[in-house]
């Protein structure tokens, strides 16, 4: 880190918006950070390109006030994301800077926090032995960070294989001090601290394998964990035109969902949405180790009011932070809200280097960019055999809700659960707003997933939920006809279709983020709920005429909400349930 | 950095296009702020000693021999209590015949709030207004914007919400406003005695579209010295932020930018997102809360501009005309605040969200039993009492005209529900309805 002597200078030859070219004296690599000198504050920026002697820089600040000749320093490095004890429970902004470090209540172009702090102590405990051989991800140690047993790794820059020459003893030591020395294959020895660095953009791959994910990941969320489920190492998106509900899932998610951790990237969205995560967490359970939920989640803020430059960092930021807690054995979900943002950050620059546009204006490399971007989440098998996972989901923002956008279908493309927020559920508020006929999740079709599912909920678990979605899109055909033939156009046959679609829509899709009880669907609940909802639609009912429809299933509709808003089995919920029981009597076909 | 003590003075300008100049100049800075002829410039851009100004009120009649000074120093404003009262044009300069006003000098389009340095918003904002306070809570240090047809009256509705909401001061960022809507606004502070809390930054239809540009970083600006500096409630009214948005694409496009939508700059989330981005609750008390006007063309809320705001605030405000009661409206279905949920049901009664959930939900039943009607159908039962309904919550509670208090609002709507549906029919949860629901009815 110490190779200041060879670093190569710069002067700035222009400057638009926070694009500046740079007239260098010596070496640049694309993506090389540097830093601008403007009266006594230093601008972080990134190499984006070089053409002859001039290398053209994105600077994460505002360049306001900066002039032609002012001097620039190369670092030799890429932007890298600073990995060890410390990350969770803290907030950083898009380059990895601690924002509770800052001084004020307004951010400070050029003031730069550290990612984490070398001085801190912990308890260490030596996993490998002197003489072991290893390789770069391989365990050395273990310190505790708030439960999790953060596990003090190798290097991920370090190639080939090495030996432990000498380990640290069990003991509190900071986080700066050398705990391993490594010996080369030719000898060379290399000290190894709690801390390294690694370039966000490049993946960590200190991995034997990375089977197809099997898991279920449970969310709580109904809609998702019975109807579109996702796995531990699994990806999905959530496109919608704003109001329709991005944020509240993937606050639900960053909540409920059964992680080890959660890594939530703000990305060009509002600042009170962070404010919300950094009032609520402090307070809110973590059901399964019950410690606060702000004890499992790192925040990477970069709000739309923040440097657009970093907008596209944090993304990678949070990925690379994300790989770091994989290879300790850990189950990480990403979140990132939104992915649309970074890919309009891409846009802006592209467009003021004038080059040749693809689609909307987008850069034409935005697909592999996102695929690339797709391809780092997912379930690995880590050298020692141990496994660890990244579940990804990110939010898109179509342009006018229109999903026929570059953002959009690239990430289709790259993404294996799809759950679609559609205006008109949200109109009608019908939340979570997600499609249940448009929406998939491709990992149903996975037989390791099919058998996990049979295995751990019931044998005939899948077929349940195609019926339910059978049921669903047969309603929707219904209504469909009532509404072109009129009520009295169609048989009664076709009012009971709608209406017991509409009993699965309220009682299973439909789930209020809001209520303590309903927020959240642990699965056996799901599976009760799903049963009961079944056995309704495949009871047999006698009505004489289509008006006695409506009204009856609103009672029904009722009485099954009011159970999903009481605690599961309780006395209340029990009622409901009899209640329930009585009222579909009162129609059962003999 | 050094202060110059006599300004050098350039006269050969290079390129001029509609909204720009290019001359040949060192010692620059970016963003800089430069007198081309007495008229104010901004650098945009710089590629060696080549700088390129975008003049503000245009560059007609502007000479190759014109004479072009930089200032040092970016756009300012004065700040001190003295703001208070006075009214200014787009640069800051006093267009109220007063003396210019004496403070600190504050460069505009300043520093963001660090996002962990803010205080979660959370004191409700009443307006008396059923269809904002009912279904669309505002609270303090909120963003939103009407989204409006250019014919509905959003001028007026904002007026009156600006003065029922008690704040300390209220802000006037008027871009491309007629002068007859910027005399009308003048009226009704004077009128109700507000003047002094009032502070204006005006660009009407009179003044060059791109001078638009500065109007509200000066009023955000000044808004910041009330609310941080003097912890005061700032309320900031940004009308009409289509106009401003338009502007923007005309310098874009003079510049040679590709467009994206609707011929507008790529940039354009980042450019609205950095001026709503300012309202905040501050942790010393002060606040700044942004309500602006967005005008549609034809209700498309798809195109460009309300698209990429309703990605940026925190809901919208959406008037429609109901031709069922001949009155403006708040449109249940199009508006949200997303704000709400932190206040209703806990500054207000408990029963609020479901309420307010269920009555937009049998509202929706109406539409359907509307079209149903339009498409020459039978309505059933339902059907023709849902429509009652509609009709008189329609009137009673989404009407602008209403204003009453929240309470007030949450009875009535329980009344409206006993009076046509049963208790199943409306689905709420059973301990409100065992509470509200008026059994005499
Ligand atoms: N599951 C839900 N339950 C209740 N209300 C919801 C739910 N999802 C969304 N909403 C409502 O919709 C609003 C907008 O949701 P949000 O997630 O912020 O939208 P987006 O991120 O898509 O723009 C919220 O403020 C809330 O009022
Ligand atoms: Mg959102």
């Amino acid at each position: 880190m110490m190779e200041n002597k060879n670093r190569t200078k710069g002067v700035v030859s222009g400057i638009i918006a926070n694009l500046v070219m740079v007239e260098v004296s010596g070496p640049v690599s694309q993506n090389e950070i540097c830093y601008i000198e403007l009266s006594g504050e230093s601008l972080m920026a990134e190499v984006i390109k070089v053409i002859g002697k001039v290398a053209y820089v994105q600077v994460f600040e505002s360049t306001r006030g900066l002039k032609v000749g002012n001097t620039v320093e190369f670092m030799g490095h890429m932007l890298e994301a600073t990995l060890g004890p410390g990350i969770l429970s803290r907030n950083y902004d898009g380059l990895q800077h601690d924002l509770d470090k800052m001084d004020g209540v307004f951010l400070k172009r050029g003031e730069y926090t550290q990612a984490i702090d070398p001085n801190a102590k912990w308890d260490f405990k030596p996993l490998a032995k002197v003489g072991d051989a290893v390789s770069a991800g391989s365990w050395l140690g273990s310190v505790k960070e708030n439960w999790i047993d953060h596990k003090i790794m190798v290097p991920f820059k370090f190639e080939g294989s090495y030996k432990v020459k000498w380990l640290a003893e069990a003991g509190n030591y900071m986080a700066s001090e050398t705990m391993a020395v490594l010996e080369d294959e030719n000898g060379k020895e290399l000290p190894v601290t709690m801390i390294q660095h690694f370039p966000v953009k490049l993946a960590i791959k200190a991995y034997t394998e990375k089977p197809r994910p099997y898991r279920l990941m449970e969310t709580g969320i109904r809609i998702i964990d019975t109807l579109n489920p996702i796995v531990e190492g699994g990806t999905g998106f959530i496109p919608g035109p704003f109001g329709s509900g991005k944020t509240v899932l993937q606050h639900a998610l960053s909540r409920q969902a059964e992680a080890d951790l959660i890594i939530v990237a703000a990305c060009g969205e509002r600042a009170n949405e962070v404010v919300e995560i950094f009032y609520e967490f402090p307070h809110l359970d973590d059901p399964r180790t019950g410690r606060k939920l702000i004890e499992r989640t790192t925040i990477i803020a970069n709000t739309s009011n923040m440097p657009v430059a970093a907008r596209e960092a944090s993304v990678y930021t949070a990925m690379t932070i994300g790989e770091y807690y994989r290879s300790m054995g850990l189950k990480v979900l990403l979140l990132a809200d939104s992915t649309s943002r970074w890919a309009q950050a891409l846009r802006e620059m592209s467009n003021r280097m004038e080059e040749l546009p693809g689609p909307d204006a987008f850069p034409m490399d935005l697909p592999a960019i996102i695929s690339n971007f797709y391809a780092r989440a997912g379930y690995v098998r880590l050298n020692n055999g141990s496994t660890g996972s990244i579940t990804f989901i990110g939010t898109v923002s179509p342009a006018g809700g229109n999903l026929k956008e570059p953002v959009t279908e690239s990430t289709k493309k790259a993404a294996r659960c799809f759950y679609a927020l559609s205006q008109q559920r949200a109109d009608s508020k019908r939340y979570p707003a997600v499609d249940p006929i448009d929406s998939y999740s491709k990992y149903l079709e996975y037989s390791e997933f099919q058998e996990y599912l049979s295995e751990h909920i019931s044998v005939d678990w899948i077929d349940k939920v195609e019926l339910a979605r059978n049921l669903l899109l047969r309603g929707k055909e219904a209504n469909e006809q009532i509404n072109i033939l009129g009520d009295d156009g169609v048989p009664i046959d076709y009012h009971l279709r709608y209406w017991r679609s509409e009993v699965i829509d309220f009682v299973i899709l439909q789930q209020d983020a809001f209520d303590k009880v309903d927020s959240s669907t642990p699965l056996e609940r799901q599976q009760y709920m799903l049963n009961l909802v079944l056995n309704i639609c495949d009871t047999s009912l006698d009505f004489d005429s289509f008006e006695e429809v409506n009204p009856y299933f609103k009672r029904i509709i009722n009485l099954l909400k009011q159970m999903n808003y009481s605690d599961f089995k309780s006395e209340q919920f029990n009622n409901f349930e009899n209640e329930l029981m009585a009222t579909l009597n009162e129609r059962k076909a003999a | 950095m050094e202060t110059i003590a006599f300004k050098k003075i350039y006269t050969k300008i290079t390129k001029i296009t509609k909204a720009t100049c290019s001359l040949q100049a060192t010692g620059v800075g970016y963003d800089e702020m430069a007198e081309v002829n007495g008229r104010l410039a901004q650098v945009v851009k710089i590629n060696g000693d080549n700088v390129t100004l975008q003049i503000f009120s245009g560059t007609e009649g502007i000479p190759t021999n014109a004479e072009v000074t930089f200032l040092g120093r970016p756009p300012m404003l004065k700040v001190s209590d003295d703001l208070a009262g006075r009214f200014f044009n787009a640069y800051g300069q006093p267009i109220d015949g007063g003396p210019a006003v004496e403070g600190e000098e504050r460069e505009i389009g300043g520093p963001s709030v660090n996002p962990v340095r803010r205080i979660q918003p959370s004191l409700l904002i009443p307006t008396g207004i059923a269809g904002i306070d009912l279904n669309n809570t505002l609270v303090t240090g909120q963003k939103i914007p009407f989204f409006a047809d250019p014919d509905q009256p959003f001028n007026q509705v904002m007026a009156m919400v600006a003065l029922r909401a008690k704040a300390d001061k209220i802000i006037l960022g008027g871009m491309g406003l007629t002068n007859d809507d910027y005399l009308y606004y003048k009226n009704v502070f004077d009128n109700a005695g507000a003047l002094d809390r009032i502070i204006s930054f005006v660009n009407t239809t009179e003044n060059p579209p791109v001078e638009r540009l500065l109007v509200p970083d000066m009023a955000l600006t000044a808004a910041e010295y009330f609310a941080f500096d003097k912890k005061e409630t700032v309320l900031v009214l940004l009308t009409d932020m289509t106009l401003y948005a338009d502007a923007l694409s005309i310098v874009s496009n003079r510049m040679d930018q590709i467009p994206s939508k609707d011929s507008m700059p790529g940039s354009l989330y980042s450019d609205l997102a950095k001026i709503y981005e300012k309202a905040v609750q501050f942790p010393d008390g002060g606040s700044i809360t942004i309500i602006a006007v967005t005008t549609l063309s034809g209700g498309d809320i798809t195109h460009a501009i309300p698209d990429n705001t309703g990605y940026i605030t925190e809901g919208q405000l959406f008037l429609r005309r109901d031709t069922d009661i001949g009155k403006v409206i708040i449109d249940p279905f199009r508006s949200l605040s997303r704000l709400k949920q932190l206040v209703i049901g806990k500054q207000t009664r408990a029963d609020h969200p479901q309420v307010m959930n269920a009555a937009v939900r049998l509202y929706a039943d109406a539409a359907n039993a509307k079209t149903k009607l339009e498409n020459g159908f039978d309505l059933t039962a339902y059907d023709e009492r849902t429509m009652k309904f509609a009709r008189e919550y329609s009137q009673n509670l989404l009407a602008i005209d209403v204003n009453i208090d929240t309470t007030g609002m949450l009875d009535k709507a329980w009344g409206l529900f006993a009076k046509h549906f049963s208790k199943a029919e409306v689905g709420i949860k059973q301990e409100f309805v065992d509470m509200y629901w008026p059994e005499n009815a």
